[in-house]
């Protein structure tokens, strides 16, 4: 059914900035303390005690905002955002309304239909977060815990140009990809330092008007947006198939059901009565100021994913596979400039590497250099390819130098023509039949003689040695 | 002074303070004030500028050895755990905190008669008002009780009460002192300020106030203000009488005291020219836009969820709320949020808020085109009518708004000002203001300094 309609989404994702302090005093940002222990007069909104901004996370939104070509404003302006609730301590939020840090940006993702698509960003904003109200902690009452409170966070709000929950999810990754490259935020959605809002409504293909949106909260993992917001586009289709029209509301997803439930109506939204926050100037930042946040950006991953293309001559995929995270991509550098054959230490990467790392926590256990080390043994035939996975499992394990490793373990190659005769003498002596029907013309036999060599030796002969040992004692 | 001469002047204090107590100006019992005063004489560090000087608190500036109320039944025993940064430089002076002065209820008012604690009584007759906010910190100055004592102002919270009972009055210019531990009221507008028996007293704990505070965005970083020296003449201050602020309808007794203060003024050599600020009219109304608005969102915080007195038995979250804050609540500051929240309202914010900001800039301009064309310093009323009776205009708000005309262009556009006695009517004293240019305190001070000398001030106008 849903052929005969387009959908439209436009997202408004919250981050939490990687600061060590929250947005406008001292206290800890770490997850996890014990309900109200990183509390202050300040985000306690105690009477009498004011804000000041923390000047890292203003870097942070302005890296995040300059990674997502925004134009970052050299004068923005602090709102206040008014509602009650009781996790909200000062009956108001901090954020920014009608003067945002930076505007009028882009992120290219790829999607799988249309391939790369280039969603526009609107608007980027500083804001303090929340605290956090627990409805079953104690039976009939909310208990309210703030270390949440006033922990700093961007508002990353895009243009309606996601046309599937399948192209909202792939710029999700894609944002996150982007935030962690830059180390604004570690975008962990399980511990609500990424949060994200949709907007969603339906319209009949080729058409360019906008249809009546629904906003869709509650979706706190990846792994719900597709279906959240699938649920939502599904309402909508059933709404206007039966006969009737999408109203303006705020809807809530359920992730045990996977359904969507109403949450308001339009009538029933709040007035946030904004105005400038008069406890804080206007937030002026240096044209010079940030200039220097943008120089410290480092190479995003889209344009990482295309020099590995180019200067390591890796596929789309492999490099994209490489680039996924900074940490694995320069770990890859590491072991190219470190000597290693682009290539192979591409496969090895993603094979090996990313292998063990997926059973260790995401450690990259290996130096790059013993990985290096460890290919150009593999490279120069003094190990097989199943010696210098041992090699490696030991390496990441234990550590050490590749070459003592494998000496250590017996899987050294052998092919030194001496040693290799041995070998050679006893397996022909073994097998006469087959070396007459091999002296007679029988070429291919070779690689039986061969198999049999490596089984000789317990695997230890060099398999591009031993044949030229072989093709000389059988012309004898 | 020595140790043990702060601790008899302590002591003196506290029984001063116990003498005044029909007045209802301090909101700490007796006994604890005593008690305070004597630990405080005994911990003060004798190289302070300030030492052994007591100096009385309004009840919204946070301490840590008495409650914070801001005269208010929600606020009632609250207890802060921290203190304002104006405390804690004061004390490190060596000024003994002297407990916390009545108030209307979280600075809200113009006669003290809107504390939950109930009405300050003028020292000089009972039957009418010291003026407000700041009316028991006011009062406890004219009675003597205290050399100085601290206020806060908003529309002119120091300066009107200062005109009322005699006393001098300093607002600082917005950016001077530190609001941190300042219950916010209209935070573009809210200043700490400070009420002295004369103008030397006044400045001494102005001048330890003040300076930068990294705990407050929106203060200035500046070193501390420096005392002028008091003048022989004031040859060379070009001094301007806005006609604005001498309206036909003006009290003949003020209209009369501003006069002779004028003479003064030209005795002591300075140059005095007729000036305009066009908008002073608009005043009045662009306040009680501004600070309303900013008050609704100031006073969300006290919901009843984390401190402050909760309604009993409430079943709801919405019932929590407004039974919290309906009951917690005085009728002038409900009003004044339920102004300032319609104002902020979507579809009104244009027609209000909008527009009274840019009257406000109208209202700067008008300051900034007289002090542009050479003069140092304006002069004026205080307030146009000298204190009025008691219940006289609680029931007309506006009424009571218009006690405030002289003072809140000054709070709107940021300027200095200070108001200083300049004779009586009818017994009861006149305050003429001196408004000055943004940071330049020591020239406002200066002049108030040769006026006192000047004039005196219980003489009738």
């Amino acid at each position: 059914m849903t052929a005969a309609w387009e959908t439209v989404i436009g997202l408004e994702t919250h981050v939490q900035l990687a600061t060590a302090s929250k947005m406008f005093c001292g206290c800890s940002t770490r997850f996890g303390a014990p309900p109200n222990t990183n509390v202050c007069p300040v985000c306690l909104g105690l009477p009498g005690a004011l804000p000041v901004p923390n000047e890292l996370a203003v870097a942070l939104a302005v890296r995040a905002a300059a990674a997502l070509n925004c134009a970052v404003h050299g004068r923005s302006v602090f709102a206040r955002k008014n509602y009650f609730y009781p996790d909200l301590p000062k009956g108001y939020q901090i954020s920014q309304y009608d003067r945002p840090l930076a505007t009028g940006g882009n992120l290219t993702f790829l999607a799988s239909e249309r391939g790369l698509v280039r969603a526009g960003i609107v608007r980027v904003h500083l804001e303090e977060d929340a605290g956090r109200s627990l409805h079953d902690r104690f039976p009939k009452a909310t208990a309210v815990d703030l270390n949440r409170a006033g922990v700093p966070l961007i508002e990353i709000v895009t243009e309606p140009d996601f046309r599937s929950p399948q192209e909202a999810r792939a710029y999700l990754l894609t944002l996150k990809q982007v935030l962690q490259y830059v180390g604004v935020s570690d975008c962990d959605m399980e511990k609500g330092s990424l949060r994200v809002d949709a907007n969603v409504s339906i319209r009949r293909p080729g058409s360019t008007a906008l249809g009546v949106k629904c906003e869709v909260k509650n979706i706190n993992a990846f792994s719900y947006v597709e279906k959240a917001l699938t649920a939502e586009r599904d309402r909508q289709v059933a709404v206007v198939e039966g006969g009737g029209a999408v109203t303006q509301a705020t809807m809530l997803y359920d992730s045990k059901t996977n359904t969507v439930r109403h949450q308001r109506s339009k009538e029933e939204s709040k007035d946030y009565r904004y105005f400038p926050e008069p406890d804080l100037p206007p937030l002026v930042l240096a044209d010079e100021w940030i200039a220097d946040q943008r120089g410290t950006l480092p190479e995003l991953p889209a344009a990482k994913r295309e020099r590995f293309v180019s200067q390591y001559g890796l596929s789309q995929q492999d490099a994209g596979v490489l680039t996924a995270e900074r940490a694995v991509a320069d770990y890859y550098e590491s072991v190219v400039h470190a000597g290693a054959e682009p290539k192979a230490a591409a496969n090895w990467v993603m094979g090996e590497v990313l292998g063990d790392a997926k059973e260790h926590q995401e450690a990259l256990r290996v130096p790059a250099a013993s990985l290096a080390g460890l290919i150009a043994l593999v490279k120069g035939g003094t190990l097989s390819h199943q010696g210098g996975k041992r090699v490696f499992g030991e390496l990441a394990a234990r550590g050490g130098d590749p070459r003592t490793v494998a000496e250590a373990l017996g899987v050294i190659q052998v092919g030194d023509t001496g040693v290799l005769a041995q070998w050679v003498d006893q397996v022909v002596a073994a097998h006469p039949a087959e070396a007459a029907r091999f002296k007679s013309g029988e070429a291919k036999l070779m690689s039986f003689f061969v198999g049999q060599v490596m089984k000789a030796s317990k695997g230890k002969a060099d398999p591009k040695a031993a044949p030229k040992v072989l093709e000389e004692r059988l012309s004898r | 002074m020595t140790g043990l001469e702060a601790l008899t002047v302590a002591k003196a204090t506290a029984t001063r303070l116990s003498k005044v107590r029909r007045l209802n100006a301090l909101l700490t019992p007796a006994t604890t004030v005593r008690k305070a005063l004597v630990a405080q004489a005994k911990a003060a560090h004798p190289s302070g500028v300030l030492y052994g000087m007591p100096v009385a608190v309004k009840d919204n500036i946070c301490t840590l050895e008495f409650p914070t109320t801001c005269g208010s039944k929600l606020l009632e025993g609250y207890r802060s755990p921290y203190e304002a940064t104006v405390i804690t430089k004061l004390k490190a002076a060596g000024a003994l905190i002297a407990g916390k002065a009545n108030l209307d209820e979280f600075a809200m008012g113009s006669s003290t008669e809107h504390s939950a604690f109930g009405r300050v009584l003028h020292p000089l007759d009972r039957t009418r008002v010291p003026g407000g906010s700041s009316g028991g910190s006011a009062a406890l100055v004219a009675a003597g009780a205290v050399p100085a004592a601290l206020g806060s102002e908003t529309g002119g919270s120091v300066r009107q009460p200062a005109a009322f009972c005699g006393v001098v009055g300093i607002k600082p210019t917005y950016g001077r002192v530190s609001r941190y531990g300042l219950v916010a009221f209209g935070s573009s507008l809210d200043q700490v300020g400070v009420l002295g028996r004369s103008v030397h007293d006044a400045a001494r704990v102005f001048s330890v106030i003040s300076g930068r505070d990294a705990r407050d965005n929106t203060c200035e970083d500046r070193d501390p203000l420096r005392l002028p020296t008091v003048p022989e003449r004031l040859e060379g201050f070009v001094i301007g009488i806005p006609k604005e602020y001498f309206p036909v309808d003006l009290h003949p007794g003020v209209r009369r005291a501003c006069d002779r203060a004028i003479r003064a003024l030209k005795d002591l050599g300075a140059a005095v020219r007729d000036v305009s600020l066009p908008h002073t009219a608009y005043a009045i109304p662009t306040y009680y836009v501004i600070a309303p608005a900013e008050a609704s969102s100031n006073l969300a915080r006290f919901d009843g969820v984390r401190y402050g007195n909760r309604a009993e038995g409430v079943t709801t979250l919405a019932d929590l709320y407004r039974r919290t804050r309906g009951a917690g609540f005085g009728a002038e500051v409900r009003r004044r949020i339920l102004v300032g929240t319609y104002v902020l309202s979507s579809g009104y914010y244009d027609a209000y808020y909008r527009k009274a900001q840019q009257m406000r800039a109208l209202l700067a301009q008008d300051f900034r085109n007289v002090f542009d064309r050479g003069v140092d310093l304006i002069f004026t009323p205080t307030t146009p009518t000298t204190a009025f009776k008691a219940g006289e205009r609680t029931k007309d708000p506006v009424a009571m708004y218009l006690a405030d005309c002289f003072t809140a262009p000054a709070n709107l556009t940021g300027v200095p000002a200070m108001s200083l006695p300049i004779g009586r009517v009818k017994g009861l004293p006149v305050g003429g203001q001196f408004i000055g240019q943004p940071f330049l305190e020591d020239d406002m001070i200066e002049a108030a300094y040769a006026l006192e000398r000047a004039i005196s001030a219980t003489e009738e106008a």
